[in-house]
């Protein structure tokens, strides 16, 4: 018997990627075997499962016979905290994680893996203080689509040893390998924090970035016209900074975040989009007429649009004013007319490489930017 | 051989004679980058002025099969610019536009020859500057920090190059014009941004770099804390990370550092100091003055025989002095020396240290220290005098028997100045023949005939046509191959 009949089982009625059904499905337990089990698997097509939280993300796959999943490469291989670092499995959900007083930065839905985060690559609030996965991660571990494992960065956060891959993979959405491990840089947990609400319009936000008081996240709500600031820090500098910041916004200042922080602003069947803009242009978006949600402090943005006449609309002022926007999830009718990616620059490049790392473009055929 | 004379005419067409430099005696300015042992005159020299140029030269040496290497400011320490003989050196250095400050943005855009400091200066009236400060920012080239993903003292709380370019435009190594991101975050697709920057030259050439501006804080403090060993300021280093601090700068300077530096400057360090750190905090008033009084109570805890606190501008200036004219400084203790730089573990610090002293005693050389301590980013300084006989292979000796303790330690053979010519030899100590091959797919699909800056970072380059996985079978035993 080979390694794919001993690995693999057939697929059930839940076992789909954006309603394109698998065949076979496969969970191995470490990076060795599911390097063992990539390599058998050649000439199949093959996507990588995290916690499925964003799978219905991008469009979906043009073959598929192989969806493999990782939860069976869980848990945390070292956390150094003198050396304010953590190796964790792909697999790994995010809400799991025990670092004592540190924090891996990332804001995460529940469930979230943290190969299927790192392959996303989308952000959350707190990202203007502690940036995206692609500035946490360190170091990384991929099966290549041939079944070679392959490494790159390490285990320190200064690193320059030749290119930095863990940068090419983060928001790859699969196309590129199946990552089994991660390095990220920790950061310690604050000791206090607050949250400065006012309905404030987005044109405070210069003001607030003057003010000098270093938030960690500055978002946005267009449907309740809301403006929260998040402060962080020393028990005494988060009283100080938030009490200038609630004067200068006119503000309340509390202790919990609004009911909309950090959450998606579509439902769960709509057209959810990704919106970022240079810091000059997000007022111009949430005046545009859309559900716009995000932050305000990164440019980084999402909306939830009406139909494909809002997405054009909005992807329209987006890239006129140096921006993008991407469509990340849709019902099944839209997103087949929809070009979910929208225009992107250096996608010759992007090919290139694509074809390097996966000639047969057997890893998520068709997820990705132009047709990758 | 190519025909490097019709190539020389070609360039001059398209440049202008004045911008083509084939004089030897010209030529020879630019036999070296800032690791002076390695010497290569190029065949020739062009000085573009524009985006355009560099195309046209690039696509002329393509044309040509000629290979070219890019150079900034030639203040790189792994012989990253070092010439090719039978190729063109492109330097960028004529390219100095700002091209725009944009505060309301965050950001400016800057053509690859401005020099850093240059930066954080046109940004500074509007109240912003430009994070990754190199010890080298008064002379190198944001080109340059971008292909070395330069970081600097400031790099522990606020991150490399590479966490602060948003942007590219580049001459891919076809001779194409790219742009590449933006003034805003996250393009679709692969971040070819985030692969480019630290690629050394051999990505392309970038002709105008989009960077990401920080607000200045609202305070600074700095102290200057003096310990009777290295251990002691090594657990101060330590316990100011595990008490959740993030200083902006934790530097670290040793006994020998410290004697040149004060032959040199006359810094007025604390006389007796085994070591001295300087620790810098930043950010909002109220939250610097918590933090500076934790910083100073951990470094009494640990040993500081004394501290001083920097009363006004002057008087921090005075404390960076000595810390950032080290490397210079040591050229009055020693005819020679060699800049390493390797990254441990923060916490094997005291353990690593131990270690270079014994190595260095063993081979009868004397190494300083003067590191990035907060990142763990050494930068031992071997000193040497070439003029007495096998001091200098003792040296190179010394030197990589200390990239090797940073691999032992889990480190890595670079924290900032980059592979190079220099240490393409030690990437197969780092990396496995798999992750070196797999570096090199990029290396293909950017550039598959392997003209941009040849023969650095990578011992024995790739041939990019080949097949990768071809030898699956011989890496798999026993497992169906279909
Ligand atoms: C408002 C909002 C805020 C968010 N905030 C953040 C944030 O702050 N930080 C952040 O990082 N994310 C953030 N996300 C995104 C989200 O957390 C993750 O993208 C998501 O949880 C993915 O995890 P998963 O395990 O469910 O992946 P899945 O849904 O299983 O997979 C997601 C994608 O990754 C691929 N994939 C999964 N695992 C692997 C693997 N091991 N190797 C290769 N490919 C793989 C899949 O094929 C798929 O394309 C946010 C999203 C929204 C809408
Ligand atoms: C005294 C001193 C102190 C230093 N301190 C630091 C420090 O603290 N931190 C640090 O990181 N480094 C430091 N350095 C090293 C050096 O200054 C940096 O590596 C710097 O980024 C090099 O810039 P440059 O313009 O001089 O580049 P060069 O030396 O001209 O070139 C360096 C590399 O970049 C490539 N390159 C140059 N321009 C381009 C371009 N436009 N596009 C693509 N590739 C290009 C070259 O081919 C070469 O591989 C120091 C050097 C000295 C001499």
């Amino acid at each position: 018997m080979g390694v794919l009949d001993e690995l693999t089982r057939p697929a059930k009625d839940d076992d789909h990627v954006g309603g394109a059904p698998a065949r076979l499905v496969a969970a191995p337990g470490s990076t060795e075997e599911a390097a063992a089990l990539v390599a058998a698997a050649q000439g199949l097509a093959v996507v990588v499962r995290g916690g499925g939280t964003k799978l219905h993300w991008g469009p979906a796959p043009r073959e598929l016979d192989l969806i493999v999943d990782t939860s069976r490469m869980a848990g945390m291989v070292e956390h150094a905290a003198g050396d304010l670092i953590t190796v964790l499995k792909a697999g790994t959900p995010l809400d799991d994680l025990e670092l004592g007083g540190q924090q891996l930065a990332l804001d995460h839905p529940p469930g979230a893996t943290v190969g299927g985060t790192v392959a996303t690559g989308a952000s959350g609030p707190r990202r203007l203080h502690y940036g995206t996965a692609r500035d946490l991660l360190i170091g990384i571990t991929v099966v290549r689509p041939d079944g070679t494992i392959t490494r790159a960065g390490g285990k320190v956060v200064k690193n320059v040893a030749g290119y930095d891959l863990g940068k090419l993979y983060t928001g790859s959405y699969g196309t590129l390998g199946l990552i089994t491990e991660c390095v990220f840089r920790l950061h310690p947990r604050p000791a206090a924090h607050a949250y400065v609400r006012s309905t404030a319009p987005a044109q405070a936000v210069p003001s607030i970035l003057a003010a000098r008081v270093a938030p960690t996240a500055i978002e946005v709500d267009s449907a309740t016209g809301e403006l929260a600031v998040l402060i962080e820090g020393t028990a005494e500098g988060v009283r100080e900074r938030s009490a200038l910041l609630g004067k200068l916004l006119a503000g309340e200042i509390t202790d919990a975040a609004p009911a909309w922080w950090g959450l998606p602003p579509w439902d769960a069947d709509g057209i959810g989009m990704k919106l970022s803009v240079p810091l000059s242009k997000v007022p111009a978006l949430l005046d545009a007429g859309a559900t716009v949600r995000g932050s305000a402090g990164t440019g980084v943005l999402y909306a939830a649009a009406s139909g494909i006449t809002e997405v054009e609309r909005l992807r329209a002022l987006c890239v006129r004013g140096g921006g993008h926007a991407v469509v990340l999830t849709a019902p099944s009718p839209v997103r087949d007319i929809l070009d979910m990616w929208g225009p992107v620059p250096g996608l010759a490049l992007m090919r290139r490489i694509k074809d390097q790392f996966d000639p047969a473009h057997r890893f998520a055929p068709g997820r990705f930017v132009g047709g990758i | 051989m190519a025909d490097i004379d019709a190539l020389i005419r070609r360039l001059r067409s398209e440049l202008g004679a004045e911008q083509v430099i084939t004089d030897r005696q010209e030529l020879r300015t630019y036999e070296c980058d800032g690791l002076a042992h390695y010497k290569v005159v190029p065949a020739v020299v062009a000085l573009p002025h524009t985006a355009t140029q560099v195309a046209a030269v690039v696509k002329a040496c393509v044309a040509a099969g000629v290979p070219y290497v890019a150079r900034g400011s030639g203040t790189g320490l792994s012989g990253g610019a070092l010439p090719h003989a039978e190729g063109v050196l492109i330097v960028t250095a004529q390219m100095r536009r700002i091209v725009e400050v944009a505060p309301a943005d965050e950001r400016a855009v800057v053509e690859p020859g401005v020099i850093n400091l240059q930066v954080t200066k046109a940004s500074a009236p509007h109240g912003y500057y430009y994070a990754p400060d190199p010890s080298s920012q008064q002379i190198c080239s944001i080109g340059g920090n971008v292909a070395e993903n330069s970081g600097g003292a400031h790099c522990l709380k606020y991150g490399f190059t590479t966490n602060h370019v948003t942007g590219l435009q580049i001459v891919a190594p076809d001779g194409d014009l790219v742009r590449l991101g933006g003034r805003a975050l996250d393009p679709p697709g692969y971040d070819l941004v985030g692969a480019f920057v630290g690629s050394e030259g051999t990505l392309g050439i970038a002709t105008e770099v989009t960077v990401k501006l920080t607000r200045l804080p609202e305070s600074v403090r700095t102290l200057l804390a003096a310990f009777g060993s290295i251990d002691r300021a090594g657990a101060a280093t330590s316990a100011i990370i595990g008490a959740g601090v993030v200083p902006a700068a934790i530097e670290m300077m040793d006994a020998l550092a410290i004697e040149a530096a004060e032959a040199a400057v006359a810094c007025g360090y604390p006389p007796g100091a085994a070591a001295v750190l300087i620790v810098e905090l930043d950010g909002p008033a109220a939250e610097v003055e918590a933090q500076f009084e934790q910083v100073t109570g951990l470094c009494e805890a640990n040993g500081a025989f004394e501290i001083r606190t920097a009363a006004d501008e002057a008087e921090r200036a005075l404390f960076w002095k000595g810390r950032k004219s080290a490397f210079a400084a040591v050229g009055r203790i020693s005819p020679d020396y060699i800049v390493q730089d390797g990254v441990i573990p923060r916490t094997a610090l005291p353990e690593v240290l131990r270690r270079i002293s014994e190595v260095a005693e063993a081979h009868g050389v004397r190494v300083a220290n003067v590191f990035h301590a907060g990142d763990g980013n050494l930068h031992p300084l071997v000193l040497f005098d070439a003029r007495n006989a096998g001091e200098a292979d003792r040296a190179e000796t010394v030197s990589g028997a200390i990239i090797d303790l940073c691999i032992e330690y889990g480190g890595s053979i670079t924290g900032e100045h980059g592979v190079g010519m220099d240490k393409s030899k030690y990437m197969p100590r780092m990396f496995g023949p798999d992750d070196l091959e797999t570096m090199q797919l990029v290396r293909c699909a950017f550039d598959p005939l392997t003209l941009s800056n040849p023969g650095k970072i990578f011992p024995t380059p790739r041939l990019c046509g080949e097949k990768p996985g071809s030898d699956l079978r011989e890496r798999f035993p026993g497992v169906e191959v279909f």
